[in-house]
């Protein structure tokens, strides 16, 4: 069964047609790739599919349920969770409260609660907290628990990103050029953490510009460009779409 | 030397009958201050130290939308405008009303929290500069209305405001009175005192609690990245309204208790001045840290005081004239105070823990 079905969807911004009749479905358990040159509409999508931008016309549904004109917020509830291309932690705060401000949407502790500090408050915020150090062993970053978010490397600060974002505890895990600024082995280690998401039940949907990463992950690749998707396949047919070559035009495509 | 103090500061926190001894210190010294000063400098200065627990209550409810939430509001003064009105309406001969204290208390914190969503929900989508200046609007509104509510039907009394409010009395007990008791003689000033301190207590804690709560965390984080929030399921719009709602509570709260021991109320004790006012309480002691923010509350409503009653002798005494006037003088004083303060302490005088570890770790890692 479909978890997300995206059907014509239209996104300008004034005269730039950002998104073009894109259409798309993505099963539970996939991971889906979404590649294109620049300014191709990739991140537009996302922001789409998560409540930020309204699209122009069509419809997005995730399980079963349309998430047109729902916040960003509902959308996160319902169990989208999304990390950004330009890195937004919460930097002046340290990795382990990222992460539990990841649990919000799963807990419920109000102001009453934290004033008079009762007994269910206090066990929700144990709960949170071993949770969240979970979290951050999850995607290997224990050793950083403390550390404000700004003052981590650049590769750790996407892994804080992927852990605050699994705290939700989303079904579906969009990732917004998650390997940008990582180094070889960074971009290994993550592959495996991206596997290990879809194996614990997670599918994802995945923006990389690293067309290795691409292509030994997904089970599926769309190619946009200039808003339109121009292809969906395996990897390994979509590489040698012409049109793909076309949009690329001798670049990054081997 | 910070490193050898904050050691032996570790030091003391960490063992517990030492922490204890401390707290124990700290409650005589709070229990015997309003005699020591009305023995001494005399009974004047217990009355400004009651309006300085006051004005450290307001602070720190401006402290949770200002310091916690991020949201710039100029017009704070509104919400203990709407708690003293509140007070002064339901206990004074202005309706012949005279409920009794435990009565208007919550009533009072309850109408300012209504004030609060009432004037945030219409700001929620302002930022920065364009949300404290609608704000600021908002709060000379609310003025205005006070001035102005004298007709058709006479409720605020007008610019003269309201006189004759009633004294607390708890359990028949007249709190302006002086009482004798275990043989110490308690003035007004005194048991308004412990009234006082006893509540800012309990604000403290409350705001420390909420600060490490749940909705605590969803406050900093509208403040860093509203954006991300929304991502992490925050419904921002609710959290913010909740922000205003509680600092709206704390600032009626304290405009009531300001009203029944002013025993008076007018509009002009609720102007912008004071709105600006209690937010350098919150910038100069160290915006979102509790400790600094009644630090900053605390010095910034008494050492005026000081140097009011000091200014003029002090001036004869040198030059054998005064030549400036101490209220002048005051607010000269003040404004450099604060430009000095945020050239050399920008995040304040004792700001957040969570900022000291910035500059920490920055020198742990290189
Ligand atoms: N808020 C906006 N207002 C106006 N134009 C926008 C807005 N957001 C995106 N665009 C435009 O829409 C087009 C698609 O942008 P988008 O960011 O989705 O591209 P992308 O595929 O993510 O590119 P990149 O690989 O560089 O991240 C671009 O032309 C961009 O300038
Ligand atoms: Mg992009």
């Amino acid at each position: 069964m479909a978890l997300l079905n995206l059907r014509e969807i239209n996104k300008k911004f004034g005269g730039i047609h950002a998104l073009n009749k894109v259409s798309l479905t993505i099963g539970g358990g996939e991971i889906y790739g979404l590649i294109g040159p620049n300014g191709a509409g990739k991140t537009t999508l996302f922001n789409v599919i998560t409540g930020v931008y309204l699209p122009s016309s069509g419809d997005v549904e995730f399980n079963g349920k349309s998430l047109i004109g729902r916040k960003p917020y509902q959308v996160a509830m319902m169990g989208i969770a999304r990390t950004f291309q330009n890195i937004r932690l919460f930097q002046n705060m340290t990795a382990l409260e990222n992460v539990m401000i990841g649990t919000h949407a799963k807990t419920s502790a109000g102001p009453l609660g934290a004033i008079f500090n009762t007994k269910s408050t206090r066990s929700e915020e144990r709960l949170i907290r071993s949770q969240s150090r979970d979290w951050l062993e999850y995607v290997g970053i224990s050793s950083q628990i403390d550390y404000l978010a700004k003052n981590l490397s650049y590769g750790d600060q996407r892994r804080l990103e992927i852990a605050r974002a699994l705290a939700t505890q989303p079904k579906l895990l969009a990732l917004d050029e998650p390997a940008a600024g990582m180094n070889a082995t960074e971009t290994d280690e993550l592959k495996l953490l991206i596997q290990r998401i879809r194996s614990d039940g997670v599918s994802i949907l995945l923006i990389e510009h690293d067309v290795k990463l691409i292509m030994n992950l997904c089970d599926r690749v769309a190619v946009l460009d200039y808003g339109q998707k121009i292809a969906e396949d395996i990897p390994s047919l979509v590489r040698q779409d012409p049109k793909v070559i076309q949009a690329y035009l001798g670049g990054d495509l081997p | 030397m910070r490193l050898i103090a904050q050691q032996l500061l570790k030091k003391i926190t960490s063992n517990k009958k030492a922490l204890l001894l401390g707290y124990v210190l700290l409650f005589v010294a709070l229990a015997v201050l309003p005699f020591l000063l009305s023995n001494t400098v005399g009974r004047t200065w217990v009355r400004i130290l009651d309006f300085a627990l006051i004005y450290a209550m307001l602070a720190l409810g401006l402290n949770i939308v200002v310091g916690f939430a991020g949201l710039l509001d100029l017009g704070y003064i509104a919400f203990y405008a709407v708690g003293a009105y509140t007070w002064a309406l339901l206990a004074s001969p202005q309706f012949g009303l005279h409920l009794p204290f435990w009565a208007i208390l919550p009533i009072g914190a309850g109408v300012a929290a209504i004030f609060g969503v009432l004037l945030g929900a219409p700001t929620l989508r302002l930022r920065g500069d364009y949300l404290a200046i609608v704000t600021l609007g908002f709060g000379e509104i609310i003025r205005i209305f006070l001035n102005n509510l004298d007709h058709p039907i006479n409720v605020t009394n007008g610019p003269i405001g309201i006189n004759k409010i009633d004294p607390i009395s708890i359990g028949g007990v007249d709190l302006t009175r002086t009482h004798e008791w275990f043989g110490i003689s308690f003035s007004g000033v005194h048991i308004y005192y412990y009234l006082l301190l006893a509540l800012l207590i309990f604000t403290i804690v409350m705001c420390v609690r909420l600060e490490n709560s749940r909705i605590g965390r969803a406050w900093l984080a509208i403040r860093e990245d509203e954006l991300a929030a929304q991502a992490m399921g925050i419904n921002t719009r609710n959290i913010k309204l909740l922000a205003f709602a509680l600092g709206a509570t704390f600032g009626g709260v304290a405009g009531g208790l300001f009203a029944s021991l002013q025993g008076f109320v007018s509009p002009e004790s609720f102007g912008l001045l004071e709105s600006i006012m209690v937010l350098c309480m919150v910038v100069l002691g160290g915006m979102g840290h509790v400790y600094g923010v009644l630090l900053g509350a605390l010095l910034l409503s008494v050492l005026p005081e000081i140097l009011r009653s000091t200014a003029s002798p002090i001036q004869r005494a040198v030059f054998g004239d005064v030549y400036i006037d101490p209220e002048a003088l005051r607010m000269l004083l003040f404004g450099l105070a604060l430009i000095v303060v945020m050239l050399v302490r920008p995040t304040g005088l004792w700001p957040a823990p969570r900022r000291r570890t910035i500059l920490d770790q920055d020198v742990d890692r290189d």
